[in-house]
């Protein structure tokens, strides 16, 4: 549990420190309180939504951090551990993720910019490579059930198939927020709001890759 | 006393909140059905999470007449028995506490204390409703299957939750897991809403320093909730696939008649880990809220400023933090190194500084206060005794040595349902009695809610006071029956059937609240906008109930902290917090007393 206590220690002390330092000169029966009015909102680049996602990939973060936890636990807690020796496909799932955040980047620069055309190219080229990425990632499971290693098999194993499974779940998931926001820029809809779910897709995404990142290296290192 | 100028905007700055596009209903079913404003979502919870309640309040009945009267009732058998404890137990904590602090009182307060105009993202809000409904549907369903609900405890342990031959090892378990990650899911929405809501959306002058505690205690709770549920979630989803793909996650190498069943080497105590890892912050995820909310009752009916608000939110913060480094303290019987042991018993003990400072607190509030014994007031007293005879047993069972012994006993039953059950129901009544008048426009009846009151106090101590004796006699907690145990004493039996009748008693004191729910939305007496005379927003609202948007035109403006109440020499011994300075009115000659 070391794994999420460090985790979670460390948003907890971003989180109550910035809570502590804003109330901790403050003599709230005191009509000066007011004066801190303004000054105890959260600065300006956390709009509503983001701060919203934000705290959303929070939770994430611990859901991630409890699964490398237990990961990690049930490695030293029993012999039966085999390293399940990881397809190459993997390797171009990861480019292909890769190339999914910079794509969405891409997206979030030309529409905070005015380029529709751009964004929407980006933003369509960041959906299907993470299909693409998604599709690999199946591939990747029948190549390794095709050789006898399955989820009821050795730990090790059955890992691979839940970290990869939680990872995929959230890309789906981020794909349907992905799809509003193409049917949004298709439709020209209102621009504020387009730039909104370009950007919140954009951020989500390179949590995504940063998450990938972290599981495949733990998966490669065990 | 209220001037309504709120134009001498001294040491207020510009508006730092733009208005919200609000998704107004247009039909009946958007209105009360698929409704996006947090007052009906907040009414939709309530009610939800009662009846869910009730189911459990009736599976408690269940187990108490077994213990009572054992042999009697040939509808409890053994087995039926342990799923009556499973479920009692979940849907307590989870689907009734969790979702009603949360879901109910949060989706409700947050807005209008904070002086928004709905929650930050309406949609999720509404959803985050409709996926709790469908969890607490599949977790009825699971009535219903094959074999029954899980009998497995409310703790879920494996191996033998789901090993056969425990009640509802099959679709129980399956029906059970699959609706607490929904329940999760829900939640998830739910409390990103609380949190932006409160960062982001309060109105002009209503700084972190002047949000009501009860806001406070929703907040650092919906902060818990957000980093504590991902670990019953994964534990879920992993119990799930050794259940059905035959993982071995958490299940060991078991014989059955002497043949290997099909799990290899898991460990059962990365379940425990995990499982507590969630479910020590859950203890605080409902107690903190229940927190805030009685500290809002004290100071409103006592007519005094809460003492020490500084430290009331720097504990509950410190509480909020100590709460995930303590989780083992549920785990002292599973063989842990004994330093391990020492490192959460000192956690554990930590936890009782701030939280001593909140009880001091309210005490201190308390003293010498104008304190009129209102219904909700009567709650909010009964929650401070209970908590505090709850929290001192805590100390005997937070220490390795004494909780060895105590673990399995009826001690512990005892300690949690006071400091986990009763407590807080407590405050969720004082609450309801409380807010009631604002979320109806009409007054719960007061004979019936004092009858309510001192039979639901009387009676829940008749029923867990005597349970820490059976516990230190050594009586086992989680047994069917006790047969012709020779260590049990005869007087134990007795007592059981008195606890039995004390909760048949309880029970019923319990219709007679939902009776009283009922008859004064309908027969009340009219209670106007602000009948307690409190000083915070969601009672200065232009109409009551108030409407989608809470504050007709204009938000509200706030010019001072939520406690001012008895302030020197002002006429009337409150001021909202949303009269400036100068519309203050003074006693004849005192108009010094306060610097404006």
């Amino acid at each position: 549990m070391t794994i999420t206590l460090i985790a979670i220690v460390l948003m907890l002390a971003v989180f109550l420190g910035w809570i502590v330092s804003h109330t901790i000169n403050v003599r709230p029966w005191s009509p000066e309180a007011g004066d801190q009015a303004g000054r105890d909102r959260l600065p300006a680049p956390f709009t509503v939504p983001r701060a919203g996602l934000i705290v959303f990939l929070a939770a994430i973060t611990s859901l991630f951090a409890l699964t490398i936890s237990a990961y990690s636990g049930r490695m030293q807690m029993a012999n039966d551990w085999q390293s399940v020796s990881l397809p190459d496909i993997l390797w171009f799932n990861s480019a292909m993720l890769v190339g999914a955040s910079i794509a969405f980047h891409a997206a979030w620069r030309a529409i905070a910019s005015g380029r529709l055309a751009g964004a929407r190219l980006g933003l369509a080229a960041g959906g299907a490579a993470s299909i693409v990425f998604l599709f690999g990632q199946w591939l990747a499971w029948r190549a390794l059930a095709g050789a006898g290693v399955i989820p009821g098999g050795d730990p090790a194993a059955a890992f691979f198939y839940f970290l990869t499974g939680l990872h995929g779940v959230h890309v789906i998931g981020g794909l349907v927020a992905w799809a509003r926001a193409m049917t949004r820029l298709v439709r020209r809809s209102d621009l504020a709001e387009v730039r909104v779910s370009v950007e919140l897709c954009t951020i989500y995404w390179h949590y995504l890759l940063a998450i990938w990142a972290i599981l495949f290296a733990l998966l490669l290192a065990t | 006393m209220v001037a309504g100028q709120h134009d001498a905007v001294s040491r207020v700055p510009p508006a730092e909140v733009g208005e919200m596009e609000l998704p107004h209903a247009h039909s009946w079913v958007t209105r009360y059905i698929w409704s996006q404003d947090a007052k009906t979502i907040a009414v939709q919870y309530a009610i939800t999470a009662t009846a869910i309640g009730l189911v459990a309040l009736v599976l408690s009945l269940l187990i108490r007449l077994q213990l009572g009267f054992p042999g009697t009732f040939s509808l409890i058998d053994p087995a039926s028995y342990l799923q009556h404890v499973s479920m009692h137990g979940m849907i307590m904590v989870i689907y009734l506490l969790t979702a009603i602090f949360l879901g109910g009182f949060g989706n409700y307060l947050i807005p209008l204390m904070c002086g928004a105009r709905d929650m930050a993202f309406p949609f999720l809000n509404m959803l985050s409703y409709w996926i709790y409904l469908l969890a607490v549907l599949v977790l009825v369903a699971s009535f219903f299957v094959d074999g029954g609900s899980t009998g497995g405890g409310w703790t879920l342990y494996p191996p033998q939750v789901i090993t056969e031959g425990t009640p509802g090892a099959g679709a129980g378990i399956v029906l059970m897991l699959v609706s607490l990650a929904l329940f999760i899911a829900g939640f998830t929405m739910g409390g990103l809403n609380y949190i932006v809501t409160v960062l982001q959306l309060r109105t002009r002058g209503m700084t972190l320093m002047r949000l009501p505690l009860t806001i406070w205690g929703i907040f650092m709770a919906t902060v818990m909730a957000l980093l504590a549920f991902p670990a019953l979630f994964v534990a879920a989803i992993m119990l799930l696939f050794d259940h059905l793909l035959g993982t071995s996650f958490f299940m060991p190498t078991m014989m059955m008649v002497s043949e290997q069943r099909g799990h290899e080497g898991g460990s059962p105590l990365l379940f425990q880990h995990l499982f507590w890892f969630f479910g020590h912050p859950e203890v605080y995820i409902v107690a903190l809220p229940a927190f805030g909310i009685v500290s809002d009752l004290i100071s409103c009916h006592s007519r005094r400023p809460i003492f020490g608000y500084r430290m009331m939110v720097w504990a509950l913060v410190a509480i909020g933090g100590l709460s995930f480094i303590v989780w083992a303290h549920h785990m002292y019987v599973s063989g842990m190194h004994p330093n391990f042991g020492f490192f959460f018993a000192t956690t554990t003990l930590i936890i009782a500084v701030p939280t001593a400072i909140k009880v001091y607190n309210w005490i201190l509030t308390l003293w010498r206060g104008n304190i009129r014994l209102t219904v909700p007031m009567l709650f909010a007293l009964g929650f401070l005794l209970t908590f505090l005879n709850g929290g001192l047993s805590g100390l005997f069972l937070g220490n390795v040595t004494v909780d060895v012994p105590l673990s399995d006993t009826y001690f512990v039953v005892g300690h949690f349902h006071m400091v986990m059950a009763v407590a807080p129901i407590l405050v969720v009544f004082g609450a309801i009695y409380h807010w009631y008048p604002k979320v109806t426009g009409r007054m719960l009846n007061d004979t019936l809610g004092h009858i309510h009151f001192w039979v639901t106090l009387i009676g829940t101590y008749a029923i867990y006071y005597p349970m820490h004796f059976i516990g230190l006699a050594g009586v086992p907690r989680r047994y069917f029956a006790y047969g012709e145990t020779a260590f049990v004493d005869d007087s134990v039996m007795t007592l059981n059937a008195a606890i039995t009748i004390a909760a048949i008693i309880v029970a019923v004191a319990q219709l007679l609240f939902i009776f009283n729910l009922v008859w004064s939305y309908f027969r009340g007496e009219k209670a106007g906008p602000n009948p307690w005379g409190a000083t915070t927003l969601e009672w200065q609202t232009p109409e009551t109930p108030p409407g989608h948007g809470n504050w007709g035109r204009e938000l509200p403006v706030v010019y001072r902290w939520p406690y001012d109440y008895a302030v020197p020499g002002a006429k009337h011994d409150f001021v909202p917090q949303n009269v400036p300075a100068d519309a203050v009115e003074f006693e004849h000659g005192s108009q010094q007393a306060r610097p404006a």
